[in-house]
């Protein structure tokens, strides 16, 4: 590798050529602030359009400052990143930004988790001197997503996210100059176009403009209305990541905290969804087997390869951009949804408890789940099975808001019955997570064999898209890896061009899995986060004396007292979906 | 041309023709075809004269003759005197305001003697819309000699050290710019020409296209020979109706003749012209902003590098140039480096065309040697400030350039010299002011400008203009602070060092400069509340002076707001609350009793 020397505020330092002075510098221990962009190096997404100029910084010889964040390193190259210009530059720069700016830091949902608000701290910036004309939008609420596109600072992460990963192509800039900002087409609302609420514009707004619907206030009500009992359920990737909104390090697991937190809430049952992910193994993993041994068998109806269907931001996705290809999902609903069918039958009649009188709040990494539990056919005459869908972030303010000293919890134990889970449940929060849990009860199922090695490496890991072929005693199963939307966009044009091999695939709308979903708690750019949350989640598989759904007691139960056998009558009704064809469903009018 | 004896040349430009040059032409033709004539004396439309403010324009050929401001109602007098009795039509001749005698050729014209046309040659000689007129004056002949007798190379060698630099602004050398897009390897590259003309009252590269489009395709041709590229671009505004017309025109006749295609003049040369269209946003002249315009996506700039050199039109090595640029190429090839880099400056060769406008006598299109004065083409070509009054500036570079005051006058005009004076080249917009104009209200107007047309992309640009504009109009409405003077300096400053594009890092130069030159002014705005142009309404003040005003009710009875109020034969005052300062006062005082202060 070829390197270069520059000289950087009087330090001359060697660097790889190709290095930008921004990646320079924070080599050497040099912070340059940066605000629109972003680097997610485990991810490999980049958003550096360069636009925001506050990394700025003085290049000798040249006319003008040159943003860090893309002026690559020449050899003998003079920087210097905060002489009196730099500084001059900088914080006027943020000032313009602030000019620009509602200054309701106070009552902002971003209060105190803001870039924007960071950095007007750091720089010390106590006036603003450009007072004048603030650019105002139209507010627009979405069932899962807020845009309060006042606080746009044209940062375009949201927009890149959109586009370049997620391959959506919702939010891009409109208008010109000041007026411009970043808004789908015509500046038409979310809930008018194809945005599948994955909410990864959300997860790196550096500001307050994209925000979760806050559902803290209703839980708050429910809780607080005697006649109802209330229940809640918690994804698996929430305990892997709600530690960091205590301060506690990226990676800290909170189950018992958790647990122990939302019974302090009040919540009558505390349960969890890896219960309910259990249970999409073994319907899912059921039809996966039923469609395999009959298209092994010559059956030419069956489509292969089958593909998951538990991440709702995907299916959003493919029932507005690929409608003709919705045979190929599994019909099998989501843990939340199935958790919340079984919880308002099953565990209602239990208690003896009406379904209107039976509160589900589900606790989600996720910003889709809002939309999904508001489905139709997710309800009961009008009553849904998932009542409340609140994010990892709205339940560390639930708890901070109810005087609860989280860090100082003891570690408790979810209820039962639904809340006992094996550690293949737990890995549904990573990608390649739910593939692996299929495929550790399908090839027992299948084989009728006892797996020698429940932990599938192969399948594990951060690359976009993977692959691998595993051995069901002679027979070679091909599995598909996508994260991303646009990752998995390409393994559909795959299937539907007939050029895809794969037996099965796995999709999960957010890069990473749902540890990197759009209602957990602010990565701020360090995807390091969103990897030793992946640690965390393995961690906890390897710690259960369960790790295959198809042992779980409480599921064996379930069947026996209630559903009858996988993929069954009730299952049909109560654990399986159908989905629609939305193209059509985008107005272009208001 | 031959077999005619004569010619009429009608000036089919867009000035002229929105001055009914078109009815004109229909009725010269009727007229001759007429008297039987037709055989002999042939009309054609052609492109732009430049002189503007005295079309429409009709050229007798082969006497040369320059008739002005003529209407379809001079047509017979000028075809039965001129064309049949061979006498003059004086009163439709140029009167020169010095001499007061009338000047019959062009040459002799204070307009033209000082100009040197090589982008602008065929402008006004040839027929557009005829691919034969332009091979009849040397054309096609550079790209001919390109295939046949030089290597790439060579053209290369040639045009580096002929000068030439970009005339869309940036004055990068086009020599050197076609090196190192030959250079960048890859399977497709592309010529690009920039003709998406923005600054406003600029018109050359439309008049260009308007009147010699071959030009502009020969020289894409040789460019793309030169780099290794077989397709060809041009990026055209789509408010340019007329030009686009003609280059069509001249694209089909081009494929007609082998000109353009597969195995060009029987060599083994490809290449053909494809237009796109752009939809009149001034940053997509920035040729980043350009391509992303081309390729589908929003006009915005992105950062360079990669220069589009290297990595353009859907990542292709693309050669972005301007219409001007490229007109200059074939005479270039067929004339010599060493004839061209002797005409000009020391740094900037060869000539500029100007679209001189403002309060000047000469309102229309130039071209001159670089390194000629802003004192030559003010008063000798434009024939000095209109209605005798006093030069106070000229503003020179488009929206973004600076304006150049009186002790400016002497500098000769080249890229260097004009960015040293604190303002630019730009595609060669040239606006002259006089004592009537404020110099605040001028930078707030193209501060106005700025704003409107910034892509919105980076802070400073979208907002720091937008904070500029806000400040500038609060002085000329007589709220600004001396504070505001020096938050103008520093933020005018800020924005260039920071902005992302040419746009943004150029925007505050009309701020700067005049608050360089004309730091007075900007001070009694804020001090005395007083815009010594009477351009800032919010300033001025009508007053009626006691002594010479004699009663005669005239300004109250024409006073819109009844602001006025006076015994008839008593004198009259103006309640200044109630004056919406519109001026009908003093208009119809006799008197001069109503004066503003």
């Amino acid at each position: 590798m070829e390197t270069i020397k520059i000289n950087i505020d009087n330090k001359i330092v060697e660097v790889e050529k190709g290095t930008t002075i921004l990646q320079a510098a924070k080599k050497f221990g040099i912070h340059i602030p940066t605000l629109c962009h972003l680097h997610l190096h485990d991810l490999n997404i980049e958003n550096k359009p360069a636009g925001c100029r506050i990394c700025v910084v003085e290049v000798a010889g040249r006319k003008n400052l040159a943003p860090a964040c893309v002026t690559e390193c020449m050899d003998g190259m003079v920087v210097n990143t905060h002489n009196i210009r730099v500084l001059n530059a900088r914080k006027t720069v943020l000032e313009l930004i602030l000019s620009d700016h509602p200054t309701d830091c106070l009552i902002c949902s971003k209060n105190g988790n803001c870039e924007l608000q960071s950095m007007a701290q750091e720089f010390g910036v106590r006036e603003i001197h450009f007072e004048g004309e603030k650019s105002t939008y139209r507010e627009d609420t979405s069932p899962a997503i807020i845009r309060d596109v006042d606080k746009c600072i044209m940062c375009r992460r949201c927009e890149m996210m959109c586009n370049e990963v997620q391959t959506v192509g919702v939010l891009s800039a409109v208008n010109r100059g000041f007026m411009s900002v970043v808004a789908p087409a015509f500046e038409m609302n979310l809930d008018h176009s194809v945005c599948t609420y994955c909410g990864q514009c959300v997860a790196v707004c550096p500001t307050g403009a994209l925000t979760e619907v806050d559902h803290t206030n209703a839980v708050i009500r429910a809780l607080a209305d005697p006649d109802k009992t209330v229940i809640v359920q918690t994804a698996p990737a929430v305990r892997a990541a709600l530690g960091e909104e205590f301060g506690l390090e990226p990676g800290t697991l909170v189950t018992g905290k958790m647990a122990a937190a939302l019974r302090r809430l009040g919540f009558n049952y505390v349960f969890d969804t890896d219960f309910a992910a259990d249970l999409t193994i073994m319907e899912e993993g059921t039809e996966l087997l039923d469609r395999l041994n009959r298209h092994l068998n010559g059956d030419k109806s069956v489509a292969l390869p089958i593909l998951t269907s538990c991440c709702p931001g995907w299916v959003n996705f493919f029932e507005h951009q690929f409608p003709e290809m919705r045979d190929i999902p599994s019909t099998a609903r989501s843990p939340q949804q199935m958790f919340g069918a079984i919880a308002k039958t099953y565990f209602a009649e239990k208690l003896n408890v009406k379904r209107e009188n039976l509160v589900v709040v589900s606790v989600m990494p996720c910003l889709a789940k809002k939309f999904e539990c508001q489905r139709d056919e997710f309800k009961t005459n009008g009553n849904p099975d998932v009542d409340y869908s609140i994010s990892t972030r709205e339940l560390a303010h639930l708890i901070k808001q109810l005087n609860i000293s989280f860090n100082e919890l003891p570690e408790e134990d979810f209820d039962h019955p639904l809340g006992e889970s094996t550690g293949a449940a737990v890995i549904f929060g990573t990608t390649g997570g739910v593939i692996e849990a299929a495929v550790r009860t399908a090839y027992e199922v299948q084989t009728g064999k006892k797996l020698q090695k429940i932990d599938f490496e192969e399948l594990r890991g951060m690359e976009f898209i993977r692959e691998a072929t595993i051995d069901f005693d002679g027979l070679p199963i091909r599995i598909g890896i996508a994260h991303g939307l646009g990752n998995a966009r390409k393994l559909l044009e795959d299937i539907k061009a007939g050029k895809s091999e794969f037996h099965a695939i796995e999709i999960m709308a957010c890069p990473g899995g749902c540890i990197g979903g759009g209602g957990q708690p602010l990565h701020h750019g360090d995807s390091s986060i969103i990897k030793a949350r992946q640690k965390a989640i393995y961690a906890e598989d390897a710690s259960k004396t369960i790790r295959k759904s198809h042992e779980n007691p409480y599921i064996i139960q379930l069947y026996k007292e209630f559903l009858g056998k996988p993929c069954g009558e009730l299952s049909h009704h109560l654990l399986h979906t159908h989905y629609f064809d939305k193209s059509k469903e985008i107005s272009v009018v208001e | 041309m031959a077999k005619y004896k004569m010619h009429l040349l009608v000036c089919g430009g867009t000035a002229c023709h929105a001055s009914e040059s078109e009815r004109l032409l229909d009725t010269l033709k009727t007229i001759i075809a007429d008297k039987g004539l037709d055989s002999e004396v042939q009309v054609i439309a052609t492109g732009c004269f430049g002189f503007c403010e005295k079309g429409p324009i009709v050229k007798v050929m082969p006497d040369n003759t320059f008739y002005t401001q003529v209407t379809p109602d001079d047509a017979r007098e000028i075809i039965e005197e001129h064309i049949i009795k061979g006498r003059k039509v004086n009163r439709l001749l140029y009167l020169n305001p010095e001499s007061k005698e009338h000047v019959s050729d062009s040459k002799h014209m204070g307009f033209y003697k000082k100009q040197l046309r090589i982008a602008l040659r065929n402008c006004g000689f040839i027929d557009p819309e005829n691919i034969d007129e332009y091979i009849s004056r040397d054309g096609y002949e550079a790209l001919a000699k390109c295939l046949t007798e030089m290597t790439p190379q060579q053209v290369i060698e040639l045009m580096k050290k002929s000068g030439l630099r970009g005339r869309g602004g940036g004055g990068f050398p086009t020599g050197l710019k076609w090196e190192i897009t030959s250079k960048s390897v890859s399977d497709i590259k592309y010529v690009v020409c920039n003709a998406d003309e923005g600054d406003p009252g600029a018109f050359m590269d439309r008049s260009i296209l308007e009147g010699d489009p071959h030009s502009v395709i020969e020289a894409m041709a040789i460019c793309g020979y030169c780099i290794g590229a077989s397709n060809g671009l041009v990026y055209i505004r789509a408010e340019y109706p007329l030009a686009i017309d003609r280059l069509k025109i001249a694209i089909k006749q081009a494929r007609e003749y082998g000109l353009l295609g597969n195995g060009i003049l029987g060599t083994g040369f490809n290449f053909d012209i494809e237009l796109r269209y752009g939809a009149g946003a001034f940053v997509c002249g920035e040729e980043t902003a350009l391509i992303h315009s081309m390729e589908g996506k929003r006009g915005e700039p992105t950062m360079k590098p990669p220069f589009p050199s290297v990595s353009g039109y859907f990542e292709k090595p693309t050669n972005v140039n301007n219409v001007e640029t490229f007109a200059n190429v074939p005479v270039i090839i067929n004339k010599g480096a060493e004839w061209y880099s002797a005409i000009g400056s020391e740094k900037s060769k060869g000539t500029k065309v100007f679209a001189l406008a403002g309060k000047i006598n000469n309102v229309g299109l130039i071209e001159v040697p670089m390194g000629t004065t802003l004192r030559e083409v003010i008063y000798e070509i434009g024939g000095g400030i209109r209605n005798g009054k006093k030069f106070k500036a000229v503003q020179t570079g488009g929206p973004s350039g600076g304006c150049l005051t009186e002790k400016h006058l002497d500098t000769p005009i080249d890229y260097d010299n004009l960015i040293a004076s604190g303002s630019m080249m730009g595609s060669g917009g040239m606006i002259v002011m006089d004592e009537d104009d404020c110099m605040v209200s001028v930078a707030k107007f193209y501060l106005e400008f700025t704003v409107e047309e910034s892509c919105g992309k980076c802070t400073p640009c979208r907002i720091g203009n937008k904070r500029l504009h806000e400040i500038l109009d609060k002085l000329t409405k007589g709220n600004g602070t001396m504070e505001d003077i020096d938050r103008l300096k520093n933020l005018s400053k800020v924005i260039k060092d920071t902005a992302l594009c040419g746009l943004g890092q150029t925007s505050p130069n009309p701020v700067l400069s005049t608050i360089d030159n004309f730091l007075d002014e900007y001070v009694e705005h804020v001090t005395e509340k007083k815009c010594r142009a009477g351009q800032c309404k919010a300033l001025m003040q009508y007053t009626i002076i006691p002594d010479n005003c004699v009663g005669c009710t005239a300004c109250a009875r024409n006073c819109p707001v009844n602001a006025i109020s006076g015994e008839r034969k008593g004198i009259h005052t103006i309640n200044q609350e109630v004056c919406i300062k519109c001026g009908a006062c003093l208009e119809k005082c006799k008197f001069n009793a109503v004066v503003i202060k």
